[in-house]
């Protein structure tokens, strides 16, 4: 591996390699910067813009922009802060997301981030989209109302599991989550065992009959703010996430 | 229309055609389309299944691109542009007349299943305006009185087996009453317009080493005339030095800013002027393969292009040894879109060249980097090309005499809106705002619209400013409105505009731009308080430094712009509240009224 190098994360340095995108390295070190679409296991793909930094005074996001030495890094401020939870108000009116009665309630990403950011209730207009639910598959359920296009499924279904059974249909407000199917998901050949079905942020796909096996307030983010894991690695000091 | 059977041999047809080639898609659903007139999930599967890939992903392409319908929809399909200028010129009034006399309602299709009608954005005829699209050909300067003899005209070639295609390309449409397309060249300049391409600027580039080339394009300071303005020397350079086996060259033909049309003009008068400046970069950066991309509204072009892309391989001007150089070979194809804003965007114009929906790619890598295919390449605009041209065949210093020196040479203005005469203007960069609009007779200006859309809505205390890069920079688009227009209403169809071509993939422009909308509708319907401003300036300035690309971080700019200079017209149109709410009580009892007493409208209903 070559060598590391320095970047500036909020005044203070952080140890970079080659090939890291920005968020990698930040991970690394234990700065933690908010994230929807992205997912470690996953190639980047810019969607939801949460973690839009100031990165050498111009915005990018973090999930995207290799780590380059000598970068200039902010990755929270006044601006940065007010447009994130522009951003998640946007996520929330756009869809119908009832986190009360939602499964994936305390283990969702969204709603996580909307706590972090005390976000309690978007101020913007709501969409009230009608959105598809998807039944057909014996073992896992799509709930389309609480997709935020984040294309985690899409990536992981197309590079993980090597079976690009997702898709998007449409352009601009119009664009859904789509399956390789007229029917649904109980056509094509998904398991419940794929990742796909595994790294949705929000409570679109779930799996069938384990809802509620993890009672409310036991959950992962009903426990800790999301986030956390990865900011307790700068309090242990260790500087490495490899396979992150 | 066709059978399964029929339909299939369309596709394997359309399929074979590219070598089945998952990259060029757009061609096989091009195809497909004008075979069935529509592409609904047979079509996705077969196609395919002839390609290898998921129906999913076929769909995921085909349905990104509004001149792909979904659904049947007539045999004739009627596109009207929708722009600030083709409403104040009456294309509403157009629009109804049509519908009138065809029986369709807009949006849908005719009884008789002959016609349907449906709004597009704008279709490039910005100085002829209104002006529609009969399945892909443009007619223009359209009146009310001229819908029942287009119709009459189209049902009486409504034979059984023949008819138009449904993109363009042929010139069955060309008989078609208000088809002829005027020009528009009003003020030929001395750069472009003045002469014919004879060739000598190819000549002389083929005289000099790659890197001469590229420095003789960098000492003009040319710069990308699409409107971003960036160096197409340094394009060219480091397009050179970027690391692949295979290099192109693309010309962004995709002129979708509401307002411009002076690519259409060069395409028309100049073509050569545009292929030979593509065969000077080719042979500036080393690469063997160019593509225009033409946008689908220009779709009626076609025929033409190729044929002056034939006789330039006839005369040795393009396919191998050009010029007689051993080592020389260029060719250009053309792809056309498909109807989607957002392809202008170079990576858009890229993914879609590669077969895939419009969304722009990160950056880095840049596409000089890796590109089309992976390669670097070099996308420029039409204009940049035909500049390239004549800076090779009469010298950088020539050039740079024009404009200014950080906008050298001359810039080709679409002005189109309340002046006298509407057209291209080729004039040097620096020239005033004020002396534009004195040259093109329009001197009761309200606000003008320089750069389109994404550009700025200038007053006229700003009209001493300078269209220069450094000053109000533009791709061209000039759009002129006269004392009767209203600016929030403007600045409301610019916003929507925006929504409409928003590509979707990132939150802030797909959710964020619809909000906007949404605000700016409340407040140019007198609807809105000091709160709702207040708003929606926030959410645009989030939208703006947010945004993955070009498109969102100016989709806000209507309203940025207009808030900024026409401030009294924002406080004149709001509710002297602190609060108003976002819907409107009587619209939104109107349904359970029709459902309650369903033989009783309401009285405000009848006027």
């Amino acid at each position: 591996m070559s060598e590391a190098f320095r970047i500036s994360v909020n005044g203070a340095h952080v140890e970079a390699r080659p090939g890291e995108t920005v968020i990698q390295a930040c991970d690394a070190a234990g700065v933690y910067i908010p994230r929807l679409c992205h997912h470690p296991e996953l190639k980047p793909a810019g969607h939801c813009r949460m973690c839009v930094c100031d990165i050498n005074g111009r915005r990018a996001s973090a999930c995207t922009t290799p780590a380059e030495p000598g970068m200039v890094i902010v990755s929270e401020n006044a601006d940065l802060v007010e447009d994130r939870r522009a951003l998640l108000e946007m996520l929330f009116v756009e869809g119908n997301h009832f986190c009360p009665t939602c499964e994936k309630s305390g283990d969702c990403e969204l709603q996580a981030l909307a706590y972090r950011l005390a976000v309690s209730a978007p101020r913007l207009p709501y969409a009230w989209p009608k959105r598809d639910l998807d039944a057909t598959h014996p073992d896992v359920f799509i709930d389309r109302n609480t997709c935020i296009l984040c294309s985690r499924c899409i990536r992981a279904s197309r590079d993980l599991d090597g079976k690009s059974l997702f898709a998007f249909s449409g352009r601009g407000r119009a664009v859904r989550l789509n399956v390789d199917s007229t029917v649904g998901l109980g056509e094509t050949e998904f398991a419940a065992v794929d990742k796909a079905a595994r790294l949705c942020p929000v409570g679109c796909i779930v799996i069938k009959r384990t809802g509620y096996r993890v009672p409310y307030g036991e959950r992962r983010f009903d426990t800790a703010l999301i986030g956390a894991e990865i900011e307790a690695r700068a309090e242990r000091g260790e500087n490495d996430a490899d396979g992150q | 229309m066709g059978g399964t059977a029929e339909m299939q041999a369309i596709i394997d047809d359309a399929v074979r055609r590219v070598g089945a080639d998952r990259t060029r898609l757009m061609d096989i659903l091009q195809d497909t389309h004008r075979g069935h007139g529509h592409l609904d999930h047979g079509d996705f599967a077969a196609i395919g299944a002839a390609l290898g890939i998921r129906a999913a992903a076929v769909e995921d392409t085909a349905s990104f691109y509004a001149f792909f319908n979904r659904l049947p929809r007539g045999r004739f399909h009627i596109f009207f542009s929708r722009t600030p200028v083709s409403l104040m010129k009456g294309a509403r009034e157009v629009a109804a007349a049509f519908a009138a006399a065809t029986g369709a309602q807009i949006g849908a299709v005719s009884p008789d299943g002959a016609f349907s009608l449906a709004w597009a954005a704008d279709l490039g005829m910005a100085d002829q305006e209104p002006s529609a699209l009969v399945n892909g050909a443009a007619v223009v300067r359209l009146s009310p009185a001229d819908a029942p003899g287009i119709v009459a005209a189209l049902k009486g070639a409504d034979g059984k087996a023949s008819g138009l295609p449904l993109f363009g390309g042929d010139g069955a449409a060309q008989s078609l009453p208000q088809a002829r397309i005027a020009d528009s060249l009003v003020e030929p300049g001395p750069a472009l317009f003045d002469a014919e391409a004879t060739g000598d600027g190819l000549r002389r580039a083929l005289e000099r080493p790659p890197d001469e080339v590229v420095k003789e394009i960098s000492k003009a300071k040319l710069r990308g005339r699409g409107g971003a303005g960036f160096p197409t020397g340094l394009k060219w350079k480091l397009c050179r030095q970027g690391k692949g086996d295979r290099r192109f060259v693309v010309c962004n033909a995709d002129e979708g800013e509401p307002g411009t049309f002076k690519d259409r003009v060069l395409l028309t008068r100049a073509p050569d002027l545009v292929f030979e400046g593509m065969t000077i970069a080719a042979h500036a950066i080393g690469a063997s393969s160019g593509v225009v991309y033409l946008r689908a509204e220009y779709a009626y072009l076609l025929a033409s292009l190729e044929e002056k892309l034939s006789a330039r391989r006839a005369a040795g001007r393009l396919g191998r040894n050009i010029l007689g150089r051993s080592n020389f070979d260029f060719d250009i194809r053309i792809q056309l879109g498909a109807g989607a804003y957002v392809c202008g965007e170079e990576s858009s114009l890229i993914e879609s060249l590669e077969g895939k929906r419009g969304s722009p790619r990160d950056r880095p890598p840049f596409p000089t980097e890796r590109g089309y295919l992976g390669g670097p390449t070099a996308v420029d605009n039409v204009e940049t090309f035909a500049c390239a041209t004549r800076i090779l065949e009469r010298g950088s210093a020539w050039f740079s005499q024009f404009g200014t020196p950080e906008s050298t040479g001359v810039k080709l203005f679409s002005v189109s809106g309340d002046c006298e005469r509407p057209g291209v203007y080729e004039l040097p960069f620096g020239v005033t705002l004020n002396e534009l609009l004195d040259r093109v007779g329009a001197s009761e200006a309200r606000f003008v619209q320089v750069g389109g859309p994404s550009g700025e809505c200038v007053a006229p205390k700003d009209y001493g400013r300078r269209l220069a890069y450094e000053d109000l920079s533009t791709g061209g688009s000039v759009m002129i409105f006269g004392p009767q227009r209203n600016v929030l209403e403007t600045a409301l169809e610019f916003t929507e505009f925006f929504a409409e071509e928003s590509c979707g993939w990132c939150t802030p422009c797909r959710v964020g731009s619809t909000i906007l909308a949404e605000t700016m509708r409340k407040i140019v319907g007198g609807r809105a308080s000091l709160e709702d401003v207040i708003a929606a300036h926030n959410l645009a300035r989030t939208v703006k430094r947010t945004s993955r690309c070009g498109l969102g971080q100016t989709a806000p700019n209507p309203i940025v712009s207009t808030m900024r200079n026409f401030p009294e017209r924002y406080e004149a149109a709001l509710v002297k509240e602190d609060f108003t709410p976002r819907v409107d009580l009587n619209d939104a009892l109107e349904e359970s009224r029709r459902v309650q007493r369903p033989d009783k409208t309401m009285p405000e209903q009848q006027a």
